[in-house]
């Protein structure tokens, strides 16, 4: 086995054990995305220096006997909506291209703090606003199990990375589902916090209500780990909650006897890839077999999911991007005349089109005379949603259903219609607006080979169960372990 | 054509806070730019704001003494607009839930207590601030956000006043308000208190209000007065020509003393105000506001009343003792240990207020103290230096915070009450004035008032006045 196979938890033993000296796995890592990125594509930047002088810390650290972080030695993407001190933070954006932030994100901080090595920043729409990863301001991720297709999004980038062998773990974010997604079309784990178990601080916003970092990694038991280091309350975000952070490794294997899964009819609907819907189906028969009970439950508002989203998250941007102005930092224009002149220059050049279309329908919510009839109206739909899986969760310990209706779609495909493209999120919409947490895990695989998500959804801070039952059914399976056979040409370079 | 002058205020007061309200930068005035930010109030990519419980209470505490309704449930909300000086191109304020409505502030208008009802009251954060270069065709500007971020309050008046005198009451009031709850140091040359007007005419009689003018751009409370006599006869000139008033906001210019329109009501900038996602909604219980209640102290207006009713002041004198919370404390602490408000009353608002304004002191931090005062005149009343002696001993005092004792014996200011010592003055001072005293004695009874003037003279005013003329007609009669 190569070294840059193995999990977070197998390479943390081997390094503290003094087996692995991290200095010689980090070249290593560094070495793989060197060849192989450039036909992935996944990250923006590579921190080598940074990287390696971090462990030889680690490495100085284990040789001297002191103690060591949980991560310790442990290779990490993040990313880049999030910011790391010193480092660029673009969001794929061309507005953000010189951005170096002078802080670091809660999450960051806590990385560096448990001797985590982060490796570099990866790829995704830009200010994660996409599906596909098509969006990003400066290149096209491509999906490691199948080059010609996308690998989702907006994360593309943090789950190719660990889909192919270029880093171990990764950061995302997940403001609709843009963890979930890309790690069901990339066949890993993602997780997404409960909205307030994860600080956002540092997490460059785009639907403030809606936005959470989440986890990639290779399967349920890393991703107990990450969230471990992640999870927790921090006083610079108000909205993090002050709630413990339990061990999530330990009972991890509780397994799901007598556990009620509920599957809502809504997302077994029309539209569904019978691919996908087969293998919901066997990871049903699988779990009834583990010793949980099915249970059929209805989502009734699920239908305005979308829509509603569309107006919560895009009239949020609208207000975060507001910043990007070319007055105190990023790309501003180079020829303006006057300051109005220069704003108008510096966010039509700066910002993509998928971005100003946002922020355009975004400001339309919130105008004077269409904020009742969009932003306050689609807030009290959100409400009906909530309410929906308040109502559910009385009847069933968690929700299982797809995480995307379908198993992928080729890079271009949906990039011209930006309409189909947002349906693309319908399963894991809901899961945002309520604030509730969801993980996707590999559950088999379409006739084209390209790997199929499963999302279980829980109660608000209930990730510790969401990864019970997601451990239930990855010991017993083995998609997790399939790994893609990078098949790029140098012509697709 | 008669017309009734309407006019509502919107007063901005930065709190008095240490630091920021939501980041832990320093709100101090007057630092070299951009030395008091951080990613927080400079709005870089993905920081998040943090509110300042202190700036809330500073609010909340505003809103109680203007009277509002505090709601139980209030939150912040974003206000945009893009401009250099607001880093995140939106503002953090409140719209939809206002930390405090419908209160009221009484003003005192020639004698008169007037009701002026306050529409709201709420808190956000202040801009940073735009440095124009001086230099010839510069084609640039400078930003300095030290003051982004620094909390501030918002007042908004309803239309309820009718004349400039009701203006200056109301801007007097409340800024004593702002002083006496300490939410606020209203330092309005510093910008820490700010006014816009708004100003409509209607016919005398009339119901309906008419088209309604802003003025930004006031810069201190005399250019409010101003801005609203040339308005007021600016929309009277129109009016009478038959014109409409434009509804407009319009900028007023200091130098020439005119307003100029800075943009019509179809320009009127459209805020997109929704609420504040990075921040929970705040929850003012029963207990905090409580909690926050006891920390009010008796409001200007109410303790002038009491003033006047309990120690039988003039209306004059207790203006001027209310004028600042620190004089009125003052007073009151002297006559806790001296029972003579009138004393002390005098000592504060002529002895004291002259020191000061000569002196050009800071009000706030003189050196002398109330029982020093009191111990001053307690000297005075057993007769121990005259008056004239004790404004030296008090001007010393101001300024260097002595004991009146202290400086007294170290001066060796102390009245002369001996009768040797008195008598030998005397002496001398007959025996140099041989045609005074034949005055005196053919009848003019105003020669003895001269002696005595020479015997104080001669003593430095320290012999004790009673004495020498007693002695002195004594004397000159035997």
């Amino acid at each position: 086995m190569r070294l840059f196979e193995y999990t977070a938890l197998q390479i943390k033993e081997k390094i503290i054990s003094g087996e692995i000296r991290p200095v010689d796995l980090t070249k290593q890592f560094i070495e793989q995305i060197k060849n192989i990125d450039p036909h992935v594509q996944a990250y923006l930047s590579i921190h080598e220096d940074e990287a390696l002088k971090k462990a030889a810390q680690i490495q100085k650290k284990i040789e001297n006997a002191e103690n060591v972080g949980f991560l310790a030695g442990v290779p990490i993407a993040i990313k880049d909506n999030i910011c790391t001190k010193g480092l660029h933070t673009t969001c794929a954006s061309k507005i953000l291209r010189n951005f170096i932030p002078p802080y670091d994100a809660c999450v960051v901080k806590r990385l560096k703090e448990e001797d985590a090595i982060i490796l570099g920043k990866t790829n995704l729409d830009e200010f994660a606003m996409g599906s596909s990863t098509e969006n990003s301001g400066y290149k096209i991720t491509r999906n490691p199990w199948n080059p010609e297709y996308v690998p989702g999004g907006s994360s593309g980038g943090s789950a190719a990375a660990v889909a192919a062998d270029l880093s171990i773990m990764a950061l995302g974010s997940d403001t609709g589902g843009s963890v979930r997604q890309p790690a069901a079309l990339c066949g890993v784990v993602g997780v997404k916090p409960t909205y307030g178990r994860v600080s956002r601080f540092g997490l460059i916003a785009f639907g403030s209500s809606l936005d959470q970092i989440g986890t990639f990694t290779r399967d349920v038991k890393d991703a107990a780990l990450l969230l471990q280091v992640i999870a927790g309350h921090d006083f610079h975000d108000s909205t993090s909650m002050p709630v413990p952070v339990p061990d999530y490794l330990r009972e991890i294997d509780a397994g799901v006897r007598g556990l009620r899964i509920g599957i809502p009819k809504e997302y077994f609907s029309a539209g569904l890839n019978e691919d996908v819907h087969n293998a919901l189906k066997n990871v049903l028969r699988k779990y009834e077999q583990l010793g949980a009970n099915v249970i059929d439950i209805s989502l009734p508002h699920t239908e305005y999911a979308v829509a509603v989203y569309y107006i919560v998250a895009n009239a949020e941007a609208s207000s975060n991007l507001a910043r990007y102005d070319g007055v105190r930092y990023g790309y501003r224009a180079s020829k303006s005349n006057g300051i109005v002149d220069m704003y108008c220059r510096t966010r039509s050049e700066g910002f993509g089109n998928e971005v100003k279309r946002r922020i355009m329908l975004g400001n339309y919510a919130l105008s004077s005379g269409y904020y009742d009839a969009y932003y306050l109206k689609a807030s009290r739909v959100r409400n009906l949603i909530k309410g929906d899986f308040d109502g559910a969760f009385q009847k069933v310990d968690c929700i299982i259903c797809p995480t995307s209706p379908v198993p992928g779609f080729k890079i271009g495909e949906r990039a011209k219609n930006p309409l189909e493209m947002y349906l693309s999120d319908i399963y894991t919409i809901p899961a945002n607006l309520a604030g509730i947490p969801g993980i996707s895990l590999p559950c088999g695989f379409s006739k084209e080979g390209l790997p199929i998500g499963m999302q279980i959804l829980g109660k608000h801070f209930e990730e510790k169960k969401l990864l019970q039952i997601a451990y239930a059914f990855e010991r017993e399976t083995d998609f997790h372990r399939k790994k893609p056979v990078l098949k790029f040409s140098l012509t697709q370079k | 054509m008669e017309y009734e002058v309407i006019v509502g205020l919107e007063t901005h007061a930065e709190l008095a806070t240490v630091t920021k309200l939501f980041c832990g930068c320093s709100t101090k005035f007057g630092s070299e730019p951009n030395t008091q930010v951080c990613p927080v109030c400079l709005g870089m990519p993905g920081v998040l704001p943090v509110m300042n419980k202190k700036a809330f209470e500073y609010a909340l505490k505003a809103a109680i003494a203007l009277n509002c309704k505090i709601d139980e449930f209030t939150n912040f909300d974003r206000k945009s607009y893009y401009y250099p000086d607001l880093p995140k191109n939106y503002q953090i304020s409140q719209n939809y839930y206002n930390l405090g409505v419908d209160g009221y502030m009484d003003i005192c208008v020639h004698d008169r207590i007037n009701r002026v009802r306050i529409h709201n009251v709420h808190l956000e954060e202040e801009a940073g601030k735009l440095i124009h270069p001086e230099e010839a065709g510069a084609d640039y500007s400078l930003v300095d956000f030290n003051r982004a971020g620094v909390p501030l309050l918002e007042i908004v008046s309803y239309p309820d006043m009718r004349n400039v005198d009701e203006v200056e009451s109301y801007m007097q009031t409340l800024r004593k308000i702002l002083l006496y709850t300490e939410v606020s140091d209203c330092k309005m040359q510093e910008g820490s208190l700010r006014f816009e007007a708004s100003i409509s005419l209607r016919k005398k009689g009339a119901e309906k209000l008419g088209n309604r003018v802003e003025i930004k751009n006031l810069n201190s409370m005399k250019s409010v007065l101003k801005a609203i006599e040339y308005e007021t006869k600016r929309q009277a000139d129109s009016l009478d020509q038959g014109e409409t008033v434009d509804r407009e906001t319009r900028l007023w210019d200091e130098v020439n003393e005119k307003s100029a329109r800075m943009r019509s009501k179809e320009e009127a900038q459209d805020y997109r105000y929704f609420p504040e996602p990075d921040l929970l909604p705040v929850v003012v219980d029963g207990k905090w506001l409580d909690e926050v209640k006891v920390t009010i102290p008796e409001l200007p207006l109410a303790r002038k009343q009491r003033f006047i009713e309990v120690f039988k002041l003039s209306d004059y004198d207790t203006s001027l003792l209310v004028e600042e919370k620190i004089l009125a404390d003052f007073f009151e602490d002297c006559i806790k240990i001296v029972d003579r408000p009138k004393v002390f009353c005098n000592w504060i608002t002529n002895d004291l207020l002259r020191e000061v304004n000569e002196r050009k002191l800071d009000i706030h931090h003189l050196p002398i103290r109330p029982y020093q005062l009191a111990a001053l005149v307690e000297i005075i009343e057993k007769g121990a230096i005259s008056s004239t002696i004790a404004r030296e001993v008090f001007s010393e005092m101001v300024q260097t915070g002595e004991a009146p004792q202290a400086i007294i014996e170290e001066k060796k200011l102390a009245q002369i009450s001996d009768e040797g010592l008195i008598e030998a003055v005397i002496v001398k001072v007959i025996s140099g004035n041989p045609a005074v005293i034949e005055d005196y004695k053919k009848g003019k009874k105003n020669a003895l008032t001269f002696l005595v003037g020479q015997v104080m003279k001669e003593t430095k005013g320290k012999a004790n006045p009673k004495m020498v003329n007693e002695l002195l007609q004594r004397k000159i009669d035997a």
